[in-house]
C-alpha cells in the first residue's frame, strides 16, 4: 500500500504540473532573456535558468505535458490495437488467426521502438508525432501477448464454459467476461508501458527524433544541457530528476496496484 | 514402543491457531490414518513431524520420532533426519517433480545428501529404490523425465524417493487423492507391502474415508485442528462416540432417496457418436495426427431417469459431454434430443440447447468473480427467444434460489461471500433457471468435503422429484454414482464398455474393466443408516 | 531436439525475410522516389536520372527487393550516396565499436543482476531483500543517457578516471580500448541490470514455492541447496527470455549512448545518414541491427531446450 500512495503522490505532482502549465507557468518558457543567462537556482528562478535565459521550472513544466500525452497516447494505441487483437488470438487458440497474430507480434518485438523512430523520421523527418506512433507501435505486442496469456488462463475456466453452455459466442465472451478479468492485468500493464513511454519519448528528444523546437521537452533539454554540463550542472540535474521521479512515481504506483489486484497477495494480508 | 509420538501439539500461524492439543502415536510396521475434512489440520500435523512449517509457525508439545525430541532439532539436524529417518509422499504428483532433472538423478539425491556414497552407486541403489516402487528399469530407465511418466508413475518417484534410504516413517498426505480409481488401488497395496517389507510406520492422510478404512490399524479423526476420534480400525466404526465422526460416517456412506420414476420414452438419444481431434503436433508447417476421443457411443437416456457415466480421467467422458451439450461437432453418428438434433445446417440448435444445461466441477471456477449472483444465474436466458424482464425475471431469479436452500437477499452478493456448498446450489440455480429437461453433472459434487456433498445430493434428488428432472451424472466417484443413479454406462477408451441398472452392474460386473474399477474402489465398513447428516 | 531445431530455424528464416520487407517497403516504397528524396527538391532531372541509375531504381518493386535482399545475403549492402564507400565498409568499421559495446553491458548487466536477484530472493524481506529492491526500483527509472551524463561529471569532468568522450580504438591495446568502453557500457547495463536482477528474484521466488521444492525439503535437503540444485534452474526460464529482449534494448541503446560519449559506432553514423538522407545507409544499419535482435532470440529459444527438457520432446 505504501507503495500505491508514494507513486500515486509523485506520479500526481506531476501530471498537476503538467495541467498547471496550461493555465500558468513562473515565466513564459519560450521567452529568451539572454541577460539572465545560465544561473544557477535562485529564488526568482527557483531551479535556474539555460543556456537562453529560459526559466528551467517553467520549461520542465510544460515539458511535462509533452512527456505524459506523448506516453499516454502511446499506451492507447498499443491498448486499443494489442488487446483485441490478443482476445482475438486467445478466443481462436491454435488456429491460423493465432498464429499469424503471434508471429506478427515478435515480428515487432524485432523492432525497438527507436529502430521504429529511425526509420519513420528518415522518411517524414522528426516530430512528436513520431515518437508517439514509434512507442505506440512497439506496445502493440506487448499487449497482445499479455492479453492474450490472461485469456488463455480465463478460457479454460468453467464460467466460460457456462457462458458457451448459455450459447453466447466467441466475441461476447471476450467482451463480458475476459476482458473484465484481464483488466487488472492491463491497469498495471499500462503503468509500467506509461513509465516505459516516458523513457523512451526522452530518449528520442534527446537524439533529435522527438519533439522538435519550440515543443519543450525533458529529452531535448537534456540534449542542450549536455555541452554545458561542466559549469552548468543544474541545466542536465533537473530535468534528469523530472524524468526519474516521474518514472519512479509510475513504477511504484504499478507495483502497488499489482499487490492490490493480486488475490494470492491479497489472501496472505488478510 | 512407539515410532512416532506427537503429545499435546499446538500449532500457530502468525497467531491464528491451526492444531490444538494434537496426540497420536504411530508403531513400526502400523499404519495410522488419520482422516478429516479441508481445514481440519490433517496435513499441518504431518508438516509439524517433519517441521517443514512456514513462516511464522509456532509449536508447542512434544514430537518424538525414533527417540529424537523433534522440536528441539537445530536445522540441520532436522535436515539429516528428514529424508534418512522420515520421507514424505505428497498428494500432487503431477507437480511434486522438478520438471528438468531426470528422475533417476531426483531419487539418487536423497542418497547422495545424506550418504558419502559415489554418484554410480547413488544411481545404482536409485534404481533399486524405483524397482521397489513397481518402475522396472527396462520400462522406466533412470534418464526418464518427470514429463514422460503418468501421474501414477510419478508418484511412484516420490515414493522411491521417500523410501530410497529405508526410512523408519512414511508420511503420505492425500498420496492417492489426484489419482484414478484403479491406480490409487495400486498405490495403495504398494505402500502396504513397503510397510510389511521394511517393518515401516505409515502415517496416510486421507479426506476419504473408505481409503483409510480399508489399510490402517489404528484411525484418527480430526476436525477444526482437534483428534474428536482415535482408536484401533477394526472397531472405531463400531465403537465411535463424537457426533463429527458418527455424521462424517454418514455422510460417506450417504444414499439420498429418490421417488420419481422413470418413463419408457427416451429424452435423450445418442447414437454412433463420433469425435475427432486433429492434432497440430508440429505447428502449421508440421502434418496433423488425429485423435479419436469418442469412437462410436451409442445410449439413451430415458426421461426422469439419472443415468450414471463413470470412466477414469481421458476416457473420452468430458468430450462426450462437450458434444451433447452441441459445444463441438461431432465427426459421426447424431445425438437428438427428444427427436430433434442437437446440431442442424447451420450448427448447434439453439431450441435443442436451452432443454439442456450443465452443473461443473469446481465450485469456485465455475462464476465469474466480477459479476453477482443475479447476474451469474440468468445467463442462460440468454438461449431464450425473449427472456423474461422486469418482475417476471425477479420471480424467475428467486424462484430458482428458493428452490436450492437460498434466499432472494443472495441474489445481490458476489460469489466469494459463499462456501464451496453453497455455490454448487448456485451453479444448480443457474441451470434450473430456464427449467431445462436435461442436466448434465460434470463431476458436480466431486471436489465438496463429504458432508456437503451428502447434502448437494439430497438436494438433487429432490429436485429431480419436483420437476421431473433428467440427470446425467458424470462422475469418476463410483460411490456418488451408485447412490444417485438409476442405470450406469462405463466408459473406458472412448467406448462404452458396459451398461445396465446401476445394482446390477454393481453387483455383477459383466466386462473385466468394470470388475476392476468395483474391486479398486475402496470400500466403507457397514454402516447405521439412521445416522445424521451434519448440518453446516 | 533435431526437429525442434528444424522449426525455430524455419521460424528464423521467416522472420528475416518478413523484416526485410517491412524496412524495405518503409524506407524504399513508402517515400516514393527515394531519389528525389534523397536529392532534395531542387534536384536538376538529369542528377535525379543518373541517381536513380546507380541506385537501381528503374525495376520493379519485386525485382529492386530481390536484388537488393540478394546482396544482403552476399554481404553487399549498395554503397552509400553521401560518403561513397560501400555500405558494408562503413558498417564493418563501426560494428567493432558498437557490438563490444553492447556485450559488455550484457556481460556486466548479468554479472550484477544474477548475484543480486539470487541474494535478494534468497533472503526475502530482510534489510539485503529491500536494499536491493530499491536500487533496483531507481535503476529501472533512471535514463540511461542522463546517467550517462552524470557519470561523465563526475569521472570524467571531476575525478578525471576516464576521459569524457571518444574511443581510443582497438590499436591502442585491448585495456585501453575496454577503458574507453567502460563508462558507456555501464550506463547501459545499469537499468538492464535493475530489471533483470527484479526477474530473477521473483522469478526465484516463484519456484521456490513449487511443490518440488517442498519435496526437495522433505528429501533432507538445507533451504540453501533446494535453491540452488532444484530452483536455480527452473527460476531461469523466463530470465532467459528477458535477456534476449534485454539484447535489443542494449543494441537500441547502444544508440543513443555513443551520442554521449561521441563514440564512433552505428548510432552516430545512422544520426549522420539521417540528417544527410542517405537511406541506403539507414536502411542498412536498421536491418542489421534487426537481425541481431532476431538472432539473438533464436539463439535464446536454442537455450530454452538446453534449459528444459520438455522442450526437447518425448523419447
Amino acid at each position: 500500500m505504501r507503495n500505491l500512495w508514494l507513486g500515486g503522490l509523485l506520479t500526481a505532482v506531476f501530471a498537476g504540473m503538467a495541467v498547471l502549465s496550461f493555465l500558468w507557468t513562473p515565466y513564459d518558457p519560450t521567452v529568451l532573456d539572454i541577460a539572465n543567462k545560465i544561473k544557477a537556482p535562485t529564488l526568482a528562478h527557483p531551479l535556474g535558468t539555460d543556456h537562453f535565459g529560459r526559466d528551467i521550472l517553467s520549461m520542465i513544466m510544460v515539458g511535462a505535458r509533452t512527456s505524459i500525452a506523448v506516453a499516454l497516447v502511446a499506451v492507447g494505441i498499443g491498448m486499443a490495437l494489442g488487446v483485441p487483437l490478443g482476445l482475438m488470438a486467445a478466443a481462436r487458440k491454435g488456429s491460423l488467426w493465432d498464429e499469424v497474430i503471434m508471429r506478427g507480434n515478435d515480428l515487432v518485438f524485432a523492432f525497438p521502438s527507436l529502430l521504429i523512430a529511425i526509420m519513420i523520421t528518415a522518411v517524414f523527418g522528426a516530430s512528436a508525432l513520431n515518437a508517439i506512433i514509434a512507442i505506440g507501435i512497439f506496445n502493440i505486442p506487448v499487449f497482445a501477448r499479455l492479453t492474450r496469456s490472461g485469456a488463455l488462463s480465463l478460457w479454460s475456466r468453467e464460467y466460460v464454459m457456462a457462458a458457451r453452455v448459455a450459447g453466447k459466442g466467441a466475441a461476447r465472451i471476450s467482451v463480458e467476461h475476459i476482458l473484465p478479468n484481464v483488466a487488472n492485468l492491463l491497469i498495471v500493464q499500462g503503468t509500467i508501458q506509461f513509465s516505459l513511454g516516458i523513457l523512451a519519448e526522452a530518449g528520442l528528444s534527446y537524439v533529435g527524433l522527438g519533439a522538435q523546437p519550440p515543443t519543450a521537452s525533458w529529452g531535448r533539454m537534456l540534449a542542450d544541457s549536455q555541452t554545458m554540463i561542466s559549469f552548468a550542472p543544474h541545466m542536465a540535474l533537473f530535468p534528469g530528476l523530472a524524468i526519474l521521479l516521474t518514472v519512479l512515481g509510475l513504477n511504484l504506483m504499478g507495483d502497488g496496484l499489482r499487490d492490490l489486484f493480486d488475490p494470492k497477495l491479497r489472501r496472505a494480508r488478510s | 514402543m512407539s515410532l512416532l509420538q506427537i503429545e499435546d501439539l499446538n500449532l500457530s500461524i502468525h497467531g491464528t491457531p491451526v492444531l490444538q492439543d494434537v496426540s497420536l502415536s504411530i508403531a513400526p510396521g502400523q499404519i495410522l490414518g488419520v482422516i478429516g475434512e479441508s481445514g481440519s489440520g490433517k496435513s499441518m500435523t504431518a508438516f509439524a513431524a517433519m517441521q517443514l512449517l512456514p513462516n511464522g509457525t509456532v509449536c508447542s508439545g512434544r514430537i518424538t520420532l525414533a527417540g529424537q525430541d523433534v522440536l528441539n532439532m537445530s536445522e540441520p539436524e532436522l535436515c539429516q533426519m528428514r529424508g534418512r529417518d522420515v520421507g514424505m509422499v505428497f498428494q500432487e504428483p503431477m507437480t511434486a517433480l522438478n520438471p528438468i532433472r531426470t528422475i533417476g538423478d531426483q531419487v539418487a539425491e536423497t542418497i547422495l545428501i545424506h550418504e558419502r556414497v559415489s554418484k554410480k552407486e547413488a544411481l545404482a541403489r536409485a534404481a533399486e529404490a524405483l524397482t521397489r516402487a513397481e518402475l522396472p528399469q527396462d520400462r522406466f530407465p533412470l534418464s526418464r523425465y518427470p514429463f514422460e511418466l503418468s501421474g501414477g508413475q510419478r508418484q511412484r518417484v516420490v515414493i522411491a524417493m521417500a523410501i530410497a534410504l529405508r526410512p523408519k516413517l512414511l508420511i503420505a498426505d492425500e498420496p492417492t487423492t489426484a489419482l484414478d480409481v484403479t491406480t490409487q488401488a495400486q498405490i495403495l497395496s504398494l505402500l502396504k507391502r513397503l510397510v510389511i517389507e521394511d517393518q515401516m510406520g505409515l502415517m496416510l492422510i486421507s479426506h476419504d474415508l473408505a481409503v483409510v478404512a480399508d489399510l490402517a490399524d489404528d484411525i484418527a479423526i480430526m476436525q477444526k485442528g482437534r483428534v474428536v476420534e482415535a482408536g484401533p480400525a477394526a472397531t472405531l466404526f463400531q465403537t465411535m462416540q463424537h457426533p463429527y465422526s458418527k455424521a462424517l460416517l454418514a455422510a460417506s456412506a450417504h444414499h439420498p432417496d429418490r421417488l420419481a420414476e422413470p418413463q419408457e420414452q427416451p429424452l435423450l438419444t445418442v447414437r454412433d457418436v463420433v469425435r475427432e481431434y486433429r492434432l497440430h503436433s508440429n505447428g502449421w508447417l508440421g502434418g496433423t495426427t488425429t485423435l479419436r476421443a469418442v469412437k462410436g457411443v451409442s445410449f439413451d437416456i430415458k426421461r426422469g431417469e439419472s443415468l450414471g457415466l463413470v470412466g477414469e480421467s481421458g476416457c473420452g467422458k468430458s468430450t462426450l459431454t462437450r458434444a451433447i451439450l452441441g459445444l463441438e461437432p461431432v465427426q459421426g453418428g447424431q445425438i437428438l434430443l427428444d427427436g430433434e438434433p442437437v446440431f442442424d445446417a447451420k450448427g448447434t440448435n439453439r431450441s435443442i440447447r436451452r432443454r439442456m444445461q450443465v452443473v461443473f466441477q469446481d465450485p469456485y471456477g465455475s462464476f465469474n468473480p466480477r459479476w453477482k449472483v443475479r447476474r451469474l444465474i440468468a445467463e442462460p436466458m440468454y438461449l431464450l427467444d425473449q427472456p423474461p424482464k422486469g418482475q417476471a425475471l425477479q420471480d424467475a431469479m428467486v424462484e430458482a434460489m428458493e428452490n436450492v436452500g437460498l434466499t432472494a437477499d443472495d441474489l445481490d452478493k458476489y460469489i466469494h461471500e459463499f462456501s464451496g456448498g453453497q455455490r454448487q446450489r448456485i451453479a444448480i440455480a443457474r441451470a434450473l433457471i430456464i427449467k431445462p429437461d436435461l442436466i448434465i453433472l460434470d463431476e458436480a459434487v466431486s471436489a465438496l468435503d463429504v458432508s456437503v456433498r451428502a447434502q448437494v445430493l439430497d438436494l438433487l434428488a429432490d429436485l429431480s422429484d419436483r420437476y421431473g428432472l433428467t440427470y446425467l451424472f458424470i462422475s469418476h466417484d463410483l460411490s456418488v454414482v451408485r447412490s444417485i443413479t438409476d442405470r450406469v454406462l462405463v466408459m473406458q477408451a472412448g467406448e462404452i464398455v458396459e451398461q445396465g441398472e446401476t445394482e446390477t452392474v454393481f453387483d455383477a460386473p459383466q466386462h473385466p474393466y468394470t470388475q476392476q474399477l468395483i474391486a479398486a474402489a475402496p470400500a466403507l465398513p457397514a454402516t447405521d443408516p439412521s445416522a445424521e447428516l451434519p448440518k453446516t | 531436439m533435431l526437429h525442434y531445431l528444424l522449426k525455430r530455424l524455419a521460424s528464423l528464416g521467416l522472420s528475416l525475410v518478413v523484416a526485410s520487407l517491412v524496412i524495405f517497403l518503409t524506407l524504399e516504397v513508402v517515400p516514393g522516389d527515394p531519389a528525389a528524396y534523397m536529392l532534395g527538391i531542387n534536384a536538376q532531372e538529369d542528377t535525379l536520372a543518373a541517381l536513380r541509375d546507380e541506385l537501381g531504381l528503374n525495376g520493379s518493386v519485386a525485382e529492386r527487393y530481390l536484388s537488393w535482399a540478394g546482396g544482403l545475403l552476399v554481404g553487399d549492402f549498395g554503397t552509400s550516396y553521401t560518403y561513397r564507400t560501400p555500405v558494408a565498409e562503413m558498417i564493418g568499421e563501426r560494428l567493432w565499436v558498437s557490438l563490444p559495446l553492447a556485450l559488455y553491458a550484457l556481460a556486466l548487466s548479468t554479472l550484477i543482476a544474477f548475484p543480486a536477484g539470487i541474494w535478494a530472493a534468497s533472503r526475502r524481506g530482510s534489510a539485503v531483500d529491500v536494499g536491493v529492491m530499491g536500487i533496483t526500483q531507481l535503476g529501472v527509472a533512471i535514463p540511461n543517457f542522463w546517467f550517462a551524463m552524470l557519470m561523465v561529471l563526475i569521472f570524467a569532468i571531476n575525478l578525471r578516471w576516464f576521459s569524457a568522450g571518444g574511443f581510443v580504438g582497438w590499436d591502442a591495446g585491448f585495456g585501453a580500448a575496454l577503458k574507453s568502453l567502460t563508462l558507456p557500457a555501464v550506463a547501459l547495463a545499469l537499468p538492464q541490470a535493475s530489471i533483470l536482477a527484479r526477474v530473477m528474484r521473483s522469478s526465484l521466488l516463484d519456484t521456490l514455492s513449487e511443490d518440488f521444492i517442498r519435496t526437495a525439503r522433505a528429501k533432507g535437503l538445507s533451504r540453501g541447496q533446494a535453491l540452488r540444485r532444484h530452483a536455480l534452474r527452473n527460476a531461469l526460464i523466463p530470465v532467459l527470455t528477458i535477456i534476449g529482449m534485454q539484447f535489443s534494448f542494449l543494441l537500441a541503446g547502444a544508440i543513443i549512448i555513443e551520442n554521449v560519449f561521441f563514440l564512433p559506432g552505428l548510432g552516430r553514423l545512422v544520426f549522420q545518414s539521417i540528417s544527410a538522407r542517405d537511406l541506403i545507409v539507414v536502411e542498412s544499419v536498421v536491418m542489421l541491427l534487426v537481425f541481431a535482435v532476431i538472432v539473438v532470440n533464436f539463439l535464446v529459444d536454442l537455450t530454452y531446450a538446453i534449459v528444459d527438457p520438455r522442450l526437447r520432446g518425448r523419447r
